[in-house]
């Protein structure tokens, strides 16, 4: 082990779960620094427990560091050699941070624990807004300069990816470039630019590094910040955002990875010694989603929906399980009862895993008939606890607006077939603070769980029925039908949530069979401010940051204070970047990033949002003109393919199978 | 569901060595199952709506403190050739756990033939050989220990049975037996430091459990290995 691990162990006694520092776990890879060519930390801003188990970073790591995902990738991709190579890290918690402040210990990399600096590059996977301070305390540990202009060529590259970046620009003074979209592609290509550059120029000479950086953003593969200037209008609002470069594009559009069957990944992912949020192994069944859900950023930035077949599923399933020894599959996607060949998928793979130790899992939460019959399978042997839906409004009127089609007798016949065939507890998932929501609506969501458990009882034949209805303050998203749209204030959010736990509470039939869970407002004005903020949102994020402000995302150390104080030390009105609705005409600070989406489109979705028309899924109802596929050359590439999975292969050699 | 009783039970001794020292116990039993998976072990499964491999893990290392004399033992549906597991678990076990030794089990609990523990703890102070000749003197040595309900003050020195400081006091050896609060390293070096306050231990020294099984003839005879005595 290198470097800094000897000096690092001795802390490693005296901090809180030192285990998950030191690396080493199963399926990592160390590999030779010194004769790869183009090095990248994967940096996940959080801590490792929550970053270990993120799929983005699973797939990159594989891809960059070689992993065979054979038979296809011989004749598929290009996939990396021995020039390239990709080690992880995450943000370090405070009781260590500190100690390797006090003895001059730099952020390190978790294979090799060599400093972060000397990688070519940091790829940060920003997944959430709340992730930003730990952006900034992870560049400062590392010894890099928080400002892309500060740094030199002696820096790695600072280039993030992930959902959050569709919207950059509150970051994108600490960012050198970004990466819209699907990465598999995108940081391959990236990776040989980089190494034709470094043999080209070398990386030391001065003006190499903003080169490099020129010709990343005349090719398309990512957006440098650096690159654009905003002008403002005097009332505050966005002019312009123009290239100040020639060559460098005026849009920059997302990466669509096709043929997801010929990038199996992951496939040997990491087994975390450490606790880890999630103890899986995850196969994405498909990627997008097309519900026109207007609420939903994934659902609009993901398009079009594109399956895994069922016998590449298999194999993954197969294969992962035998890598990992997991004994959790998660089949995941954005609505994965939406494949193409769900039924046979979760039929076929309960045929086969049925009395072994693996257990299944389908994260979906659609409010229909079929989503229990899935759930049923996945649970042939096992304890039938809980279902989960997600019908997100409490009133008919409420889902029309956000194109959630689905209405409540819908949603009753679901629970009551439920609790017929043995399920004992729904959980209901809800937002509160929706474009044109009223108290009525809120409160709309105590009648439906009433009705839910009335008819709970009476389908089951017992008062054994438990319902717990989850509420999240929504917040508007870029790129999506509510781009526009003014956020609730946190007031709003809190006073009709209580308002409906009192209704629930005071319910003498059925309020003792329903927990209402629910956050508080003030973290979502927060994510607000960071959602659909500007380059002058930046200085906030700063504040907040030196001002002693990290892991945002946990509850014990979210400060709403801290980030109103940060706000007006930088002279930024939180409510006119949250509670204010935007014009058709104003420019938006995301406007010069393309995720396919045509923008009069998007607009006509609002309008018909308020009116409360509602719009199908192209996969089954025709195109509606969305515009991705066009725009982007793209088309959605689902099943179903009539096959069954493939044989198992012989297991290995102390057996059979791991069966009980 | 019910199941079948185990056909085999086997004893594993295994090393917890260099950063895998600071898993928990909790870690190593999750890396653990994982790794009979990957291996293919033919385990025996408890009965229920969630059964789990049967495994009995015994006296296990605080988080930090590295062993060569890990004790657990595993039912099995089928009985196996004990070196062969032993192979194919060394194959896929993550780094810095090992199985050392594999024998079939007697019956008896594993716990029962686990009363004492030999621990050397790597120091070089100065004065450690006058601290620990006050420490064997004292019959009461009260320490405090953070733990998860909080504070707690015991007398440390009622489970230490043997405590030497090696020639130039670069290794500290410690023998702890059962009581109500079995000492632990650190529970040891904060006894010397309570009877001996000019002590200065810098920071946190590595610790590891050098052999565990019974208390005979003034040396802890290892449950699987040889003995290793004090001195």
């Amino acid at each position: 082990m290198a470097a800094l691990f000897a000096q690092l162990e001795p802390l490693l006694a005296q901090v809180q779960k030192p285990v998950q520092y030191v690396g080493g776990e199963v399926n990592s890879q160390l590999r030779d620094f010194d004769a790869a060519e183009v090095r990248w930390a994967l940096f996940f801003p959080d801590a490792y427990e929550v970053g270990q188990p993120n799929q983005g970073m699973a797939i990159l790591y594989e891809l960059l560091n070689g992993c065979s995902s054979a038979p296809v990738s011989a004749a598929g991709p290009d996939v990396a050699d021995d020039w390239l190579l990709a080690e992880r890290t995450f943000t370090i918690w405070p009781d260590l941070a500190e100690l390797m402040r006090e003895n001059g210990i730099l952020q390190f990399s978790w294979e090799s624990h060599r400093p972060v600096r000397d990688f070519d590059v940091l790829g940060v996977s920003l997944s959430t807004e709340l992730g930003y301070t730990n952006l900034l305390e992870t560049l400062d540990l590392a010894g890099i300069p928080l400002r892309s202009e500060s740094r030199t060529e002696a820096d790695p590259l600072v280039i993030a990816g992930g959902h959050a970046v569709f919207n950059p620009e509150p970051v994108a003074d600490f960012l050198d470039a970004v990466v819209l979209g699907d990465g598999e592609e995108a940081v391959l290509r990236i990776s040989g630019l980089i190494r034709d550059h470094k043999r080209e120029c070398g990386m030391a000479t001065p003006g190499s590094r903003e080169r490099l950086l020129g010709r990343l953003a005349e090719s398309g593969l990512a957006y440098v910040p650096a690159f654009y200037d905003v002008c403002y209008l005097p009332d505050g609002r966005i002019e312009s955002v123009r290239p100040n470069r020639p060559g460098v594009p005026g849009r920059v559009a997302k990466h669509v990875l096709l043929e997801l069957d010929q990038w199996r990944y992951p496939v040997r992912p990491i087994v975390p010694l450490a606790e880890t949020v999630h103890e899986r192994y995850s196969v994405e069944i498909f990627r997008g989603c097309t519900r026109g859900c207007r609420f939903c950023q994934a659902g609009m930035v993901t398009r079009p929906v594109r399956e895994r077949g069922i016998q590449t599923i298999g194999t993954m399933v197969a294969d992962g399980l035998a890598a990992t020894g997991l004994a959790e599959v998660g089949l995941l996607s954005l609505s994965s009862a939406d494949h193409t060949e769900i039924a046979e998928i979760t039929g076929q793979l309960a045929d086969r895993y049925t009395g072994t130790n693996v257990s299944l899992s389908l994260p979906s939460t659609r409010v229909d008939a079929f989503n229990i019959d899935l759930a049923n399978e996945l649970s042939r042997n096992g304890r039938r606890s809980g279902l989960t839906f997600a019908p997100e409004g409490g009133t008919d009127r409420m889902r029309r607006v956000i194109n959630k089609m689905v209405s409540e007798d819908d949603l009753i016949r679901t629970v009551e077939a439920a609790f017929s065939q043995g399920w004992r507890q729904v959980k209901l998932y809800f937002m509160c603070g929706l474009p044109t929501e009223t108290d009525e609506d809120v409160l709309g969501i105590a009648d439906l769980a009433f009705r839910v458990i009335e008819a709970g009882r009476r389908a089951a034949n017992s008062r054994d029925v438990r319902c717990t209805i989850s509420i999240g303050g929504f917040v508007p998203k870029p790129h999506t039908s509510f781009q526009w749209a003014a956020q609730a204030d946190a007031e709003t959010v809190n006073r009709r949530v209580r308002a409906l736990k009192d209704k629930v509470r005071a319910d003498r039939r059925f309020g003792r069979a329903i927990t209402v869970r629910y956050a508080e407002g003030e973290p979502g004005m927060v994510e607000g401010l960071l959602s659909r903020g500007d380059r002058r949102v930046g200085k906030v994020i700063e504040n907040v940051w030196r001002g002693g402000g990290h892991f945002d995302g946990w509850r014990e150390h979210f400060s709403y204070q801290r980030w109103l104080d940060a706000a007006t030390a930088a002279g930024i009105d939180l409510d006119w970047y949250t509670i204010r609705e935007r014009t058709q005409g104003e420019v938006l600070p995301w406007d010069h990033l393309d995720v396919g989406l045509d923008r009069a489109w998007l607009w006509q979705d609002w309008v018909d949002a308020r009116d409360g028309s509602e719009v199908d899924d192209c996969r089954w109802a025709g195109c509606y003109d969305c515009g991705v596929c066009p725009d982007l050359g793209v088309a959605t590439q689902i099943g179903p393919t009539k096959r069954a999975l493939l044989p198992l292969a012989v297991a290995g050699p102390a057996g059979a199978a791991n069966g009980v | 569901m019910q199941q079948p009783p185990p056909a085999q039970r086997i004893r594993l001794r295994y090393f917890k060595q260099g950063p895998a020292r600071f898993a928990s116990q909790q870690d190593f039993a999750r890396a653990f199952e994982r790794a009979l998976r990957r291996a293919h072990t033919p385990m025996a499964y408890s009965s229920g709506f969630s059964p789990h491999p049967r495994i009995s893990y015994s006296n296990s290392v605080p988080t930090g403190v590295a062993s060569r004399a890990e004790y657990l033992e595993i039912a099995l549906a089928r009985p196996i050739d004990p070196e062969l597991a032993r192979a194919e678990l060394n194959r896929v076990l993550p780094r810095g756990f090992q199985i050392m030794a594999a024998v079939e089990a007697d019956g008896g609990a594993l716990a029962e033939s686990l009363t004492h523990s030999l621990w050397g703890i790597e120091l070089g102070v100065a004065g450690l050989a006058e601290a620990t000749a006050v420490f064997l003197a004292a019959d009461e040595v009260i320490v405090r220990r953070m733990g998860k309900s909080g504070v707690r003050e015991f007398n440390v020195r009622e489970t230490v049975v043997a405590l030497e400081a090696e020639s130039g006091a670069a290794l500290l050896r410690a023998v702890t037996g059962p009581g109500k609060i079995v000492a632990r390293p650190s529970d040891v070096l904060a006894g010397l430091c309570a009877v001996s306050p000019a002590l200065a231990i810098p920071g946190v020294p590595l610790a590891t459990r050098l052999a565990q099984g019974s208390w005979v003839d003034g040396q802890v005879h290892d449950l699987f290995g040889p003995s290793e005595s004090l001195g």
